[in-house]
């Protein structure tokens, strides 16, 4: 049999893995008092469909004369062409960032990270549980999965934030509590506003509501402020979810992307290149993933 | 490996013939500091000192130096200006660290400004004689057979070269004449005894076996605690360390312009802001745990990952630590569970 020669992709060859691309802000607007929305596309628009990534990857964003630090991308690559971020004003490169107006233009590199197990989770059950900004990372997923949806189980989206003004994507979110395909439970620590018409309370007070879960064939996955994986994990393995199908995905300062400056390092593993998703037996044998105290208690 | 031996007093010819390859730099000592300097001939080397205050790594991946110029358009990488240098004198030691900067830099994704700097110098070893703070015999980093383009070994009457890549070879080609390949018995039996004697020099006895597992069971020991009310997160550790990689990165903007150059600086993990992230959340708040993540880094993490510690037994920081936290006090005290004065 004649042999058949290996076509390879039309890519550009990346010599330096550090040279940022030039991105346009083409579009953002406020989702809360702090956390603006953003999409963005390549400068050059044949480059704009190129850009493939998975969900849970991340890029590292430069502004001119501010420096550099690591998104997580919001948007799904299922709808490609543009890239999409929400983003909190907390520091000096992201305040920036806020006074920024749209057709400014940013450096983006990457994506990079592992990206949520995709090939694993086909087919599965998945219960994902957002707190506060962890619904950024995890809105890709959940876009991805509704755009393939009968490539998966049973869906179910909890999302918990402090107040119903800080609900991130909170209009994108009850509307798909309509959807048929999907469980999509709402709730707020405290409704200031006396009009908010789902749960109050604590993320975890929605695993009340959740029904009966299929535990085996499930995949759970977290992402919230470091204090919320302690209060939640304890729920997924009580529903009888294996630990390396609990996932997390983390924060963590980075200055490389690629597994070189140290930063983001736990142990052996960077976050950067063996995370930023990590399941939780990841954490249980590496105590420094979430923090002292986290793994030294929790036996099970 | 090619092995070849040349008389011990054509050394000086050979060094002066090199210099058209490039730069030749080698160990100096000033007011009784020794560092690596740019020199014209062998007479202006010590090579009789053992360790260099700062190690190698620094001509490989400077401490400061510009990634990228920028403007409104965009970022052009600056490479190309390194000029092409010679190191003479490394030790084993520090060669088995620039072997260890290899994986971290070169693999997964590769780094081009220090692929560049690598490219561009050549590391010509030359044997050491152990002094008190030495112990690479623990690390098992006493001899190389990797990462260098020659290796000179010094028995008295005469040098056998190892050469070690095609770029030391053609070095050798500039001189044939200085090298033969005729070795014979002495040769041998001056070689094993050089060994032996060299083994027997170490006044540092520090035994990491077992480390990865010592750390696992340390890992709450109350022993961070006391060390890291000792430490001053100076960082100096990190400077000294021939495989201490970290780096920071800042954009310096010229005032009132959107010019600026992106910069590459050495970092250390013992820094507080080093785990900061933005909200101000730390991740590494105490000092007690900065020094576990260095020491785990080195004698844990490195080992499960590689099988042998990140750790290459030059004593450098057991030279430089003003509060005597090293390699050896540190595995010492988490052994004994208590920590020496």
């Amino acid at each position: 049999m004649k042999k058949m020669c290996v076509v390879l992709e039309d890519r550009e060859i990346r010599d330096n893995p550090f040279t940022p691309d030039m991105f346009r802000i083409v579009r953002r607007y406020p989702l809360t008092n702090d956390v603006n929305f953003y999409q963005a596309r390549p400068v050059d628009v044949e480059e704009a469909l190129k850009f493939d990534y998975k969900p849970g990857q991340f890029v590292m964003m430069s502004l001119i004369g501010e420096g550099e630090a690591p998104f997580s991308l919001s948007s799904t690559p299922s709808r490609p062409g543009m890239l999409e971020f929400c983003i909190r004003n907390v520091g000096t490169l992201t305040s920036t960032l806020h006074g920024m107006k749209e057709n400014e233009t940013v450096g983006i590199r990457g994506p990079y990270g592992n990206g949520f197990p995709i090939d694993k989770m086909l087919g599965m059950d998945i219960l994902i549980v957002a707190g506060g900004l962890g619904a950024a990372p995890l809105r890709s997923l959940l876009l991805y999965i509704l755009d393939n949806r009968d490539q998966f189980g049973k869906l179910t989206y909890l999302h918990g934030a402090r107040l119903p003004g800080e609900m991130l994507f909170r209009e994108e979110f009850i509307q798909l509590k309509d959807r048929e395909d999907l469980n999509c439970l709402l709730a707020v620590d405290k409704d200031d506003t006396g009009k908010w018409p789902y749960k109050v309370g604590v993320v975890t007070e929605l695993f009340k509501d959740l029904g009966p879960v299929d535990g085996k064939n499930t995949f759970g996955v977290i992402c919230g402020p470091p204090a919320m994986y302690r209060f939640v994990t304890p729920h997924l393995v009580k529903l009888g979810i294996p630990k390396h199908q609990i996932l997390m995905t983390l924060e963590r300062r980075m200055k490389c992307g690629v597994g070189k400056c140290g930063h983001c390092a736990i142990e052996y593993l960077y976050t950067c290149i063996d995370g930023p998703v990590f399941s939780y037996w990841d954490v249980l044998h590496m105590k420094e993933i979430i923090g002292r105290g986290v793994s030294d208690k929790t036996i099970a | 490996m090619m092995i070849l031996k040349m008389k011990k007093e054509d050394l000086s010819t050979f060094l002066d013939a090199v210099k058209e390859w490039g730069e030749l730099w080698g160990p100096t000592k000033k007011d009784g500091k020794v560092s690596f300097s740019k020199v014209d001939s062998l007479s202006q080397m010590d090579l009789k000192a053992t360790r260099t205050i700062i190690p190698p790594k620094k001509f490989l991946y400077p401490p400061r130096f510009t990634m990228f110029d920028f403007d409104e358009n965009g970022y052009v990488e600056r490479t190309g200006d390194v000029p092409k240098r010679i190191l003479f004198g490394i030790h084993p030691c520090d060669i088995h660290g620039v072997v260890i900067m290899d994986k971290l830099f070169l693999e997964t994704y590769n780094d081009p400004y220090y692929r560049e700097r690598r490219e561009k110098t050549l590391l010509l070893g030359h044997s050491c004689i152990p002094d008190e703070k030495c112990m690479c015999i623990a690390t098992d980093t006493d001899f190389i057979a990797e990462g260098f383009d020659l290796f000179f070994t010094d028995l008295k009457m005469s040098y056998l070269v190892w050469v070690g890549s095609t770029k030391g070879h053609d070095l050798i080609r500039m001189k044939p004449e200085l090298f033969s390949r005729a070795l014979d018995k002495s040769d041998i039996l001056n070689y094993t005894a050089y060994r032996k004697w060299k083994n027997t020099q170490y006044k540092t006895m520090v035994d990491f076996t077992g480390m990865p597992d010592i750390f696992e069971l340390g890992y709450s020991s109350q022993v961070w605690d006391k060390l890291g009310d000792k430490c001053l997160s100076c960082g100096q550790c990190s400077m000294v360390c021939p495989t201490c990689n970290c780096y920071n990165v800042v954009d310096d903007v010229e005032l009132g312009s959107i010019e600026g150059t992106r910069d590459r600086f050495w970092d250390s993990c013992m820094f507080r802001e080093y785990s900061l992230v933005a909200g101000g959340h730390n991740f590494r708040e105490k000092r007690a745990d900065r020094l576990r993540l260095w020491y785990t880094h080195k004698l844990q993490a490195y080992i499960g990952e590689f099988g042998k510690p990140a750790c290459v037994g030059c004593g450098r920081c057991v030279a430089t630590c003003p509060v005597d936290i090293n390699v050896v006090t540190v595995a010492d005290a988490l052994k004994e569970q208590e920590v020496g004065k």
